[in-house]
């Protein structure tokens, strides 16, 4: 059925309830659009026969219920899961090497919602090395190439990362919506470069129990989908508190699809001066300007405020991830599953292993990681960067006695060329400058397409919220997305 | 006695020694310190491992709040600081046995901090030997080299149970003094119901931190022996230990810091071959923890739960009972010996059954390999005899002989005594008669008595009880004899 792999979750539910066509069809049209869309490699695993299991066991649920009860938040959709979550009896890679016939024999918390939700799974999407990246350029299964281009330069560009997967089968409408984590902005930076919503909600919203893990402290999950309406619903069906992590929050589940339309008539919109920053492309300055003219005539007052530390919060996170994932990382050793290269003793083989299984951008930080806790550079560094993220978390707790969101750019550039010389990995890095504070704060984040540069690629703008305010995120949001009006697609849709 | 009778003798002068124990207690608790799997000893290989034990990807750590509480009770056992915050740190390191590359203990900011416990010395003196701090960590699995010639097997059962690590400051002067000190705490410990201080099994392991000096100079640098499994080891890497490094220092050599391996074949001490230790652990806060906040409510609620401890019980011993501190000390050191004990004391004499459990009692548990709790004389049939001697119906001797049937058939005493015919004889009429028998018998002897040799009271006192079968009155026939033989 032409036209299944263009629907809006929130459209879908409706057709699906109505019973315009079944989950079963509308997987069947995802399954098709995934083969003709191979070439952007979004995919690492594609689950073609489980997919359409489930999808006949939701078509079943529904008929048996009716319209109303057994039916969940997500029934019947059809979605991409970032392969850095553990599937029960699906190849898991984390994008990596090191990984090589790992099949999980438990499910992540997060995707067992969604499956209790009715979900359907598609497949395991492609992503940056152990979600170590900002152009899914690093994974061990290849690059991701973005659906857009350039206008009149087939040039591939890159979808962003880590989660680059899973926004270019969004974008390119081989997935009805996805799972991401977010790190630094691995959820926002991609649906920026890739034209769709994607939002990383609290620290602790989500449960990291089955989470491949990078960076602990910084870690969430989160939904990707083509409105935020979408968002707001996949989000409900993958939050809540988990006991097996201890990092969850015991905190009560909103409505969040409820929470959408609230508009934004009396709030108050922070526009921080630091972000502002040298060599900031001049489309994109207008672009945040268009975003607060747009919430302006909402009924929302646009206050400027300062986050002083905001400079210090991109080395700050170079400190603090790396450092993590150091210790994260330590257990990929070819002992007990994965990739093992043998070797004459024990010291051999794990050397061996871990050269041959991870890829350059995760040695890289796994280095820079021990040397920040190792002897005699643990205090200049790893806890010299804790007390500068209190400073930075401390900076938005200060801002937000006075607004209620605050509105930036996602990134600081569109999607750039997959072949772009990059000799300098710090050059990679800036990708993240407006997206690290709101991780190390622990703050919800949220970006949406506002309009596209002069190459006709589009752009981002990022909601940030209070702690555990996700609500006001996607108020404030919808209310862009409405002003916005963003229907450009990407010339290269399955 | 004056601390300059623990000095070594050496080539150059006396030498003090000096010792800090790290013991490591594995934690009574039905599942481990962060996850769910079971921390029975002895299954098969792998069978009590859950993902997060085994560093799968993705797999978390909860606290097990049992064990906190464990721990608790055991800092407050050592009269120690309770940090009402602390931090579960990584420590990080590669070895087989350790799947997540990185052990979760604690660093900077131990759940107890400072306490103390007394120790008690054979020869009947107590000294105080500090208690630096009480962590709680995981245990690592284990490492099988010689299941194979060319591979290493791992057994991760005993990966992540909670262990509590126990530092002692460096007060202990002598390998007398670290005997005593973990008997003392393997004492606590069981009292509390903590840990069970197997050194068998592997539930309480010993690092012994040795250096030597000169009384007076400042500390030396000590060596690390590791895990010591065994009070007489510990005891024999100490002696060695010390005399190796008094050796190196008079032949003019300085002593390494380094970790050493106890020979228990060979009683000696070798340097550590592989290098793990010389390890940068890079310590940081465990991400994926919380920091342990304690309500000082729970505190409390479990200091007024805990149990009589063996130091307590002791001296009510001593006060209540009027037994002397080393028959005391001897009754307290295991709980359920101090259980038995007091259940045959009940309304009995206290130090007369003292003297039977500490004698009579231990040697036939030793004699037969059993514990108390698998004694063959109940406390109940223990009290029984104890009973008959009180009310004379049986002299202690025959009592021995009681006993020793006790041991062999588990019988009461009385049924014995019956069954026998060995009730003791006080009828002074029947004594009476035995004794004009044997005097008649012994008439020179009995005139040699008389005529001044005193010492052959004791050949007309065996007389008697041979001819009474022992059953008669030792008292009445001293009495009886004295009457007689002096005419």
């Amino acid at each position: 059925m032409a036209g299944l792999t263009t629907l809006s979750v929130a459209a879908a539910l409706r057709g699906l309830e109505s019973g315009e066509f079944s989950a079963v069809e509308l997987t069947q049209a995802h399954i098709d659009a995934m083969a003709a869309g191979r070439s952007l490699n979004a995919y690492i695993t594609e689950t073609p026969e489980h997919a359409l299991e489930r999808a006949a066991s939701s078509d079943a649920r529904r008929r048996k219920s009716g319209s109303k009860g057994e039916v969940g938040a997500m029934e019947g959709i059809p979605v991409a899961i970032k392969d850095l979550f553990c599937t029960e009896g699906t190849l898991t890679t984390a994008g990596s090497h090191i990984l090589d016939g790992f099949v999980p024999p438990y499910e992540s918390t997060v995707t067992a919602n969604l499956w209790r939700a009715g979900a359907v799974m598609l497949g395991k999407s492609n992503l940056d090395e152990f979600a170590m990246g900002s152009s899914n350029l690093t994974s061990y299964y290849g690059a991701v190439v973005n659906p857009w281009q350039r206008k009149g330069d087939p040039t591939p560009l890159v979808p962003g990362g880590s989660s680059g997967g899973s926004a270019a089968a969004v974008a390119g409408g081989i997935a009805m919506a996805a799972t991401g984590t977010d790190t630094g902005g691995s959820i926002r930076q991609p649906a920026s470069f890739c034209g769709i919503v994607g939002m990383k909600p609290t620290y602790g919203r989500c449960s990291r129990w089955g989470i491949v893990a990078f960076a602990s402290s910084l870690d969430q999950a989160g939904p990707f989908a083509r409105s935020v309406e979408d968002v707001a619903i996949m989000l409900g069906a993958m939050a809540g508190y988990d006991p097996k992590d201890s990092t969850s929050a015991d905190v009560p589940l909103p409505d969040f699809r409820a929470a959408v339309s609230g508009g934004v008539r009396g709030m108050k919109i922070g526009i921080p001066k630091e972000y502002r920053v040298d060599g900031m492309p001049a489309e994109i300055e207008k672009l945040w300007q268009q975003g607060r003219d747009w919430l302006k005539e909402e009924g929302a007052e646009i206050v400027d405020i300062s986050l002083p530390h905001t400079k210090y919060a991109l080395p700050t996170y170079y400190i603090i991830a790396p450092a993590e994932a150091s210790s994260n990382l330590a257990r990929y050793d070819g002992v007990r599953f994965g990739l093992r290269v043998d070797g004459k003793s024990l010291n051999d083989m794990y050397e061996l292993t871990r050269a041959a299984g991870f890829g350059a951008e995760v040695k890289r930080r796994v280095l820079i990681g021990t040397y920040v806790l190792s002897a005699g550079y643990y205090d200049a560094y790893y806890l010299k960067a804790q007390k500068l993220r209190a400073l930075i978390a401390r900076d938005f707790t200060e801002a937000f006695e006075r607004v209620d969101a605050i509105l930036t750019p996602t990134a600081p550039s569109a999607a750039f060329a997959a072949d772009a010389k990059m000799d300098d990995p710090i050059q990679m890095y800036l990708n993240d400058v407006f997206t690290v504070p709101v991780n190390l704060a622990g703050l919800p984040g949220l970006s949406l397409p506002a309009g596209l540069s002069a190459e006709g690629l589009p752009l981002g703008l990022q909601v940030i919220g209070r702690a555990f305010d996700e609500a006001t995120v996607l108020r404030v949001g919808r209310s862009i997305e409405r002003a916005a009006g963003f229907t450009a697609k990407p010339g290269v849709i399955a | 006695m004056s601390a300059d009778t623990l000095l070594i003798e050496g080539s150059t002068g006396k030498w003090e020694l000096v010792l800090g124990l790290e013991v490591h207690a594995q934690v009574i608790s039905k599942s481990k310190l962060f996850s769910g799997a079971s921390t029975v000893f002895g299954a098969e290989p792998n069978a009590q491992v859950s993902f997060v034990d085994a560093g799968f990807p993705g797999m978390l750590p909860v606290i097990n709040e049992f064990c906190v509480e464990q721990a608790v009770k055991t800092g407050l056992g050592l009269n120690a600081q309770i940090n009402l915050r602390s931090v579960f740190d990584r420590k990080n390191y590669f070895y087989a046995d350790l799947p997540a590359g990185y052990q979760i203990s604690q660093y900077q900011q131990p759940i107890v901090g400072n306490g103390e416990i007394t120790i008690d010395l054979p020869d009947g003196r107590s000294r105080t030997v500090g208690i630096t701090r009480l962590h709680l960590e995981q245990d690592a699995g284990k490492s099988l080299h010689d299941q194979h010639p060319d591979k290493t097997y791992v057994d991760l059962n005993r990966s992540g149970v909670a262990l509590m690590e126990i530092v002692s400051e460096p007060d202990m002067r002598s390998a007398e003094e670290a005997a005593a000190y973990i008997r003392k705490l393997r004492s606590i410990l069981r009292y509390l119901g903590t840990c069970d201080g197997n050194m068998e099994e592997g539930s309480l392991r010993c690092d012994v931190n040795v250096s030597v000096r000169k009384p007076g100079d400042p500390l030396g640098t000590r060596c690390e022996i590791k895990n010591v499994n065994s009070v007489r080891f510990v005891m024999q890497a100490i002696e060695y230990e010390a005399n190796r490094q008094i050796e190196v220092i008079e032949e003019g050599g300085t002593i390494d810091q380094e970790t050493r391996l106890f020979d228990a074949n060979k009683g000696t001490t070798r340097p550590m071959r592989s290098k793990e230790h010389a390890h940068d652990y890079r310590y940081f806060p465990d991400p994926d923890l919380l920091p342990l906040m304690l309500d000082p409510g729970f505190v409390e609620r479990l200091r007024s739960g805990l149990p009589e401890l063996p130091d307590a019980r002791k001296s009510r011993y001593m006060q209540d009972f009027g037994l002397s501190p080393y028959d005391a000390g001897v009754l307290v050191a295991e709980k359920e010996t101090a259980l038995f004990y007091e259940t045959v004391a009940k309304n009995r004499d206290a130090k007369l059954t003292a003297n039977w459990v500490i004698s009579e009692l231990f040697g036939a548990l030793n004699r037969t390999g059993r514990t108390i709790e698998e004694s063959p004389v109940s406390a109940e049939n223990l009290g029984g005899l104890i009973d008959l001697i009180a009310d004379n119906t049986i002299s202690g001797r025959i009592a021995k002989d009681v006993f020793a049937e006790m041991v062999d058939t588990g019988k009461p005493a009385a049924a014995i005594v019956e069954a026998k015919g060995l009730r003791q004889v006080t009828d002074t009429g029947a004594i009476d008669a035995v004794i004009d028998q044997v005097m008649a018998a012994n008439e020179d002897k009995v005139a040699e008595y008389r005529s001044g040799k005193d010492k052959l009271f004791g050949f007309f006192v065996g007389q008697v009880m041979k001819s009474s079968g022992g059953k008669a009155n030792p008292a009445v026939v001293n009495e009886r004899l004295k009457a007689k033989l002096a005419g």
